[in-house]
């Protein structure tokens, strides 16, 4: 690896580019992860069961907790490989490594 | 053939298949003892990963758990699996990129401390002890109920294999068997689960059948969440599909076991042993999704059980009791007291004795064990151990022999797994972290391997002794212990560590140091000094792990912005994990 002041300016530029916007891949990834497990699961759940129609003859925010959560837990990782990849490929980084 | 014949053939062909995987993989350099040569497949290790996390409370006990308290377990369920979605995010594709062994590798040189790599050492033991005396005392407990044979045998056969595969092979050993282990761990399963399914809902796929509908009987079908429910009020329990635990203690204890799941070493390292930044991506999501299979069955298996076992016991007259029940009331998991006389049994809400069952003598021919305990004042009669729900499934559906025995292999699987990798992170943090990086730097390969295996044994001894002679109390009491530990001390670090420049040693070292204290001063205090139970704000000690992180980040960025920034080298080397680009494979 270079040292920063080896970095050509765009070099530096574009590092602090694909910083940037994996922080937003993950914070977005984050905010959902949040909004389904602790959010639907625990603190609306009341409300999803008394307000929003039943998964099977499961009650909506019953079923979050213990089986919907998971599900999107699995779609989310799922969609950050993709985005990240994207990005990857983006930037040029990680171009030759081995998968 | 009889079912000791079967237990013999599942068990003991498992048991060959390891031990043939471990001498096809020993490990003789250092990379190939921590991180197999760096050279796995991201969906072996995805399935290696799914077995090392999945551990024996998770296979026997978990479904239990669900049983008993319907939704308030699902603090379990989201909790053990959303942490994978925060170890993906933000924890494993840098450490990855960081390219050493161990965590405490990262912690000591992010933070350019000695302290900082002792503290990490002396959180992953604790972290990892905890844990694997559950693990030996699981699997002898399976095996002195499979061959008849005394409980010390049992871990005592355990620890060896154990030893054999993981202190010789290393990762390397451990990787291949823990693929086989999952495969056997994921049939004994769902195999069970699907004929329950079939029975009780008419729907194929387990899963599934958690929100279909009950349709055994002549009834008319209702759903089985429903009937559920109806069961339980009838009998005096909470509805199933509604919690008892107050909002804001669901809330941390949940956010603690996340967190927790991303800081726990033995789940991280497996990550080390793929090729790429690419490859951790790829591999973080088999793993979920394997882990998913198990995790989307274990609800339907605790709301089947629960209907199962209420609808065959409750009103039911002892001498007409299914078979299972006498089975597995005289081993001891299982006890029923007659208190009005009428030689029917009778279950409701609340203990029907005070502590264990406690036997006395034989049973009378065509009666009961009876037991010595003082009986409660209430009208619930029967006693189970909620433990059984799982093992006793196949036996209360009536399923072929074959199936019990491979869910008796499953069993065995799921603790051998989680106890070998734990085993792993506990040799390498004597032989690598404290050995190689404080003690003597300028230790061989060889005799660096030599440490590890000998540290392996050492660790399993230990374990094996507490397998053996449990702490009962102590355990059941510290597991909350370790994810507290875990979410207060190396997620809120590692995290701060790649995520902040300015975060120095100074901030590291006390932010640990606060959060570790608060955890464990909540838990010491609440668990093992006083007898009340009036927490703070309603906090159970299972939950004080998430304030002990907030109190960690906090501490950390007070004490980083008062004393100097860390020096430019290790500013590069942040600079530097953030970049995906040629991981390369694991150096010292």
């Amino acid at each position: 690896m270079n040292s920063p002041t080896e970095d050509s300016t765009t070099e530096r530029a574009s590092r602090a580019g694909y910083w940037s916007k994996s922080l937003r891949i993950v914070g977005i990834v984050l905010s959902v992860w949040l909004f389904i497990s602790l959010g639907c699961g625990i603190l609306f759940r009341e409300l999803l069961d008394a307000w929003f129609p039943n998964i099977g003859g499961a009650p909506f925010g019953f079923w979050m907790a213990q089986q919907g959560s998971i599900i999107g837990f699995l779609a989310l990782l799922f969609l950050y490989r993709f985005l990240m990849n994207r990005l990857d490929k983006e930037y040029g980084f990680g171009e030759g490594d081995p998968s | 053939m009889n079912q000791d014949i079967w237990n013999f053939i599942f068990i003991g062909g498992s048991f060959a298949l390891y031990i043939w995987i471990a001498i096809k993989s020993r490990a003789a350099t250092t990379k190939e003892y921590y991180v197999a040569s760096g050279g796995v497949s991201p969906f072996a290790n995805g399935m290696a990963t799914a077995a090392d996390w999945m551990s024996a409370a998770t296979f026997i006990s978990m479904a239990g758990i669900i049983a008993a308290s319907g939704y308030d377990a699902s603090r379990f369920l989201m909790g053990w699996t959303g942490g994978f979605v925060l170890l993906t995010t933000l924890i494993v594709p840098y450490l990855r990129k960081f390219n050493k062994f161990t965590v405490t590798d990262f912690l000591g040189d992010r933070f350019y401390s000695n302290v900082a790599r002792a503290v990490g050492v002396i959180c992953a033991v604790f972290i990892c002890m905890t844990y694997i005396m559950g693990q030996m005392r699981g699997v002898g407990l399976v095996f002195s109920r499979l061959f008849d044979i005394e409980i010390w045998l049992g871990v005592l056969i355990g620890a060896s294999i154990v030893f054999f595969y993981a202190g010789l092979g290393g990762m390397k050993g451990i990787t291949y068997t823990q693929v086989a282990q999952y495969c056997v761990m994921v049939f004994a399963y769902t195999i069970p689960a699907v004929f329950i399914s079939m029975l009780l809902t008419g729907n194929v796929i387990p899963q599934l059948g958690l929100i279909g509908e009950f349709t055994k009987g002549d009834a008319d079908p209702v759903p089985l969440l429903s009937k559920l429910n109806a069961l339980n009020t009838e009998l005096g329990f909470a509805k199933y599909t509604d919690g008892s635990i107050g909002k804001l203690d669901m809330f941390c204890i949940t956010a603690a076991l996340m967190c927790g799941t991303a800081g726990l070493p033995h789940v991280i390292v497996r990550f080390f042993t793929v090729k790429s930044v690419k490859a951790v991506r790829a591999s973080a999501c088999w793993t979920l999704l394997f882990i998913a299979v198990v995790y989307l069955t274990a609800p339907a298996i605790g709301a089947f059980a629960r209907t199962n076992l209420i609808s065959e016991v409750h009103n039911c007259q002892y001498s007409a009791a299914p078979e299972w029940f006498k089975n597995w009331e005289d081993r001891g998991l299982i006890a029923w007291v007659d208190k009005n006389g009428d030689g029917v049994m009778q279950h409701s809400a609340g203990a029907a004795f005070a502590g264990k069952p406690t036997y006395s003598g034989g049973r009378v021919e065509g009666g009961p064990r009876p037991v010595t305990n003082t009986l409660t004042e209430n009208a619930n009669e029967v006693f189970y151990e909620r433990d059984i729900l799982v093992m006793a499934n196949p036996e209360m559906a009536g399923l072929p022999m074959w199936v019990i025995a491979l869910v008796m292999a499953g069993c065995v699987a799921a603790a051998l797994s989680t106890a070998a990798g734990l085993l792993l992170v506990l040799s390498t943090s004597i032989s690598h972290d404290l050995m190689k990086k404080i003690v003597s730097p300028s230790m061989s390969d060889a005799s660096e391997v030599a440490w590890a295996r000998g540290a392996s044994f050492c660790f399993l001894a230990i374990a094996a002794y507490f397998g053996i002679n449990p702490p009962a109390e102590f355990v059941a009491k510290t597991v909350a212990f370790a994810f507290g530990l875990a979410a207060s001390s190396f997620f809120p670090t590692i995290l701060m560590g790649i995520f902040s420049k300015r975060i120095n040693r100074e901030g590291a070292i006390a932010g640990m140091v606060a959060g570790v204290g608060l955890t464990l001063g909540y838990i010491v205090y609440f668990q093992f000094m006083v007898e009340h139970k009036d927490y703070v704000f309603g906090i159970s000690p299972e939950g004080i792990g998430f304030f002990g992180m907030l109190l960690n980040f906090a501490v950390a960025n007070v004490f980083s912005a008062i004393t100097p920034a860390p020096p430019q080298e290790i500013v590069d080397m942040v600079e530097n994990i953030r970049n995906p680009t040629d991981a390369g494979s694991a150096t010292h």
